[in-house]
């Protein structure tokens, strides 16, 4: 075992300091008022090799190792959690079902565009019914022989109305539950497809969240992606991978607001001394550090499990449950010791207090987690 | 085409702290960048071989071992070759000696149709390495450029003068150094960190080189550093009142008469 980052992991995470730093930075509290996609940076980040790091080269990938790749997230999360979940929905979600399901064909036609950040994905399972109970799908496909009809509808959808390809699920055979579910890749664009409402978040909200409406939409019987009715196996296994980029989502804000609360604590004084001397605070910060740091090993393991094609459900549900949780528990000190500064919009504490939460319901929930780490226990 | 871009390892100014007792540089701890100006350059020289793919942009710095790290980087941005001189024979080179070993690596790496260099280091700030090395390689430099355009055997480059600039064609082979106003440069990208990393960078010692030895190192170098300290912080000045500057005149004038200078 070894515990210390490679050089290419050390460049990785110093070349994405110094963009959050100066290229996200400065917009992160725009376009968190304005709900505002960040398509500049997010085009800079696919130059960078950023929007398809974890894939093989012969398909436009930077051909990183999956747990560089979470260090990524969570250093821009460090920043800034909206452009964190932007990547990661594209990477994890979109492009990853399509590099790992998708027949050589698909691959070539959909992947080189999305690994180089020219098109954006992303992943429709959600339904205003099928939330964790993802199977009570209601969004149909139907075989019209030459190509599919979709109708239904999708809600919560990251990226609604902004990517340009969409791994959907829908139900081709109703009497066969969670085998009656395929999954398909949709153009933005194809008739019958369109944007419904854009949601109004309480955080993230750089990343566009929105309903996707299918009115007889006809998709080409060739985007049947990973064989009929294997759609709910792609849509968890999906999100299995994914369940990674959010823990470094969650980590990246923890340790992005512990960093803000350590510089404010220096410089902020009260009763003649600054914060930093409150032995009271320091020994919080001490235990807010302990669990960051104890999160990270248990998402940099599971990353690495991956990695040699080792099983990593459980790690991976781990990871997240304990990085979101932290988070949760970072976000609240770091704004209590920000005291009123701390709940004004000038401190990006108030904001990362806002993003945070999301990380402990979507790509699963906490209490799924649960499910996952206690079914291990107990089978 | 070929490029040399020449390049240096400096601490990160912005990172540098100073003793509040002693009054001296922490040292310790404070990361080592590649230096700014430096960035400016090789940017120029990736643009060029943007323009013209088949552009090869070699890098090249003087330094210890763990120079190697900040030439994994230039070649993280884009350069195709890096090329470290790190010799004990080296080590204490003033400006004329470093020049003197950066002039004999070049010449076997080259023949160069153009050589960038920053214009200073942040360390140094002597801005003579990159003139010397013109004039030891004999051929044409142009220094302080703020902006650069090739155009088939020469270049067009501005100068940027302290009240304005000037504008020059120069012929190439050439050296040119480079100032912030050129460019924003580059961030690595992933692929590029990712081949880097495993990169196999070349080290040349000063018999390598061919250097004549008794022209570089501590004892070849004609300039030493008597000592080094850091400057007492100036007080805050005093901005004299008046409406008018009669009035201001006179007032300065109480002042001095008031502090017996005059």
């Amino acid at each position: 075992m070894e515990f210390s980052y490679s050089r290419e992991q050390q460049m990785v995470k110093a070349m994405l300091k110094k963009f959050a730093e100066t290229e996200i930075a400065p917009i992160s509290e725009e376009i968190d008022a304005e709900a505002k996609y960040p398509y500049e940076t997010i085009a800079h980040l696919g130059n960078l090799g950023v929007m398809g790091m974890p894939f093989p080269k012969e398909y436009g990938g930077a051909g990183s190792d999956y747990l560089t790749y979470i260090m990524a997230v969570e250093e821009l999360s460090k920043v800034d959690a909206s452009h964190g979940v932007i990547v990661q929905t594209h990477n994890a979600l979109c492009c990853w079902p399509i590099f790992t399901y998708g027949t050589e064909e698909q691959k070539q036609k959909y992947l080189p565009k999305l690994l180089s950040g020219e098109h954006l994905g992303a992943f429709g399972l959600t339904e205003p019914n099928a939330g964790t109970d993802a199977a009570m799908q209601q969004t149909t496909a139907k075989d019209m022989g030459d190509h599919w009809l979709l109708n239904g509808s999708k809600i919560f959808i990251s990226g609604g109305g902004i990517a340009d390809v969409y791994v959907v699920m829908a139900m081709t055979d109703k009497s066969k539950g969670n085998k009656g579910i395929s999954s398909f890749i949709v153009e933005k664009g194809m008739p019958g497809f369109s944007r419904g409402k854009k949601e109004n978040k309480m955080g993230i909200r750089g990343s566009i969240a929105a309903e996707l409406v299918f009115e007889d939409c006809a998709v080409p019987k060739e985007n049947l992606l990973g064989g009929l009715g294997k759609g709910f196996k792609v849509a968890m296994s999906s999100l299995d991978v994914g369940r990674l980029g959010i823990a470094a989502q969650a980590l990246g804000i923890a340790q992005g607001a512990f960093d803000q609360t350590v510089e404010y604590m220096k410089q902020r004084r009260q009763f003649g001394r600054s914060l930093d001397k409150f032995q009271a605070l320091a020994f919080e910060m001490a235990n807010m550090k302990t669990r960051i740091d104890g999160s990270r090993f248990l998402l940099y393991n599971a990353a690495n499990c991956r990695d040699r094609g080792l099983s990593s459900t459980v790690e991976a549900a781990q990871a997240k449950l304990s990085c979101s949780e932290t988070a949760s528990y970072v976000v609240d000190k770091a704004v209590q010791f920000h005291g009123g500064y701390g709940y004004i919009k000038d401190y990006p504490v108030e904001r990362m207090y806002r993003d945070q939460k999301i990380t402990e319901i979507y790509e699963g929930t906490s209490e799924v987690m649960k499910m996952v780490i206690s079914g291990s226990i107990f089978k | 085409m070929k490029i040399a871009v020449c390049v240096k390892q400096v601490p990160d100014t912005n990172e540098i702290r100073i003793n509040p007792e002693t009054g001296t540089l922490i040292r310790d701890g404070v990361p080592s960048i590649l230096n700014n100006d430096d960035a400016n350059a090789l940017e120029q020289a990736l643009q060029v071989k943007d323009a013209q793919p088949d552009t090869e942009v070699i890098v090249v710095t003087m330094g210890p071992p763990q120079a190697k790290e900040m030439l994994q980087e230039c070649l993280a941005m884009g350069a195709d070759d890096a090329i470290l001189l790190s010799d004990r024979a080296l080590g204490g080179s003033d400006t004329w000696a470093t020049s003197n070993a950066l002039a004999a690596g070049l010449k076997k790496a080259g023949p160069f149709d153009l050589i960038f260099a920053g214009r200073q280091a942040i360390d140094g700030d002597t801005a003579q390495v990159g003139p010397q090395i013109a004039e030891k390689m004999g051929l044409a430099q142009v220094t302080y450029v703020k902006a650069f355009e090739l155009d088939g055997a020469f270049a067009t480059v501005k100068r940027a003068l302290e009240d304005g600039y000037e504008t020059l064609r120069v012929k190439l082979p050439c050296v040119l150094t480079a100032i912030k106003e050129l460019n924003t440069p580059r961030y690595m990208s992933v692929p590029g960190i990712l081949k880097a990393a495993k990169a196999d960078i070349k080290v040349w010692s000063a018999d390598d080189i061919g250097v004549d030895k008794t022209t570089v190192g501590l004892k070849a170098s004609p300039t030493n550093v008597f000592r080094s300290f850091t400057p007492r912080p100036k007080g805050k000045g005093v901005s004299v009142e008046g409406d008018t500057p009669k009035e201001q005149a006179a007032n300065l004038l109480a002042d001095l008469r008031a502090k017996h200078i005059i």
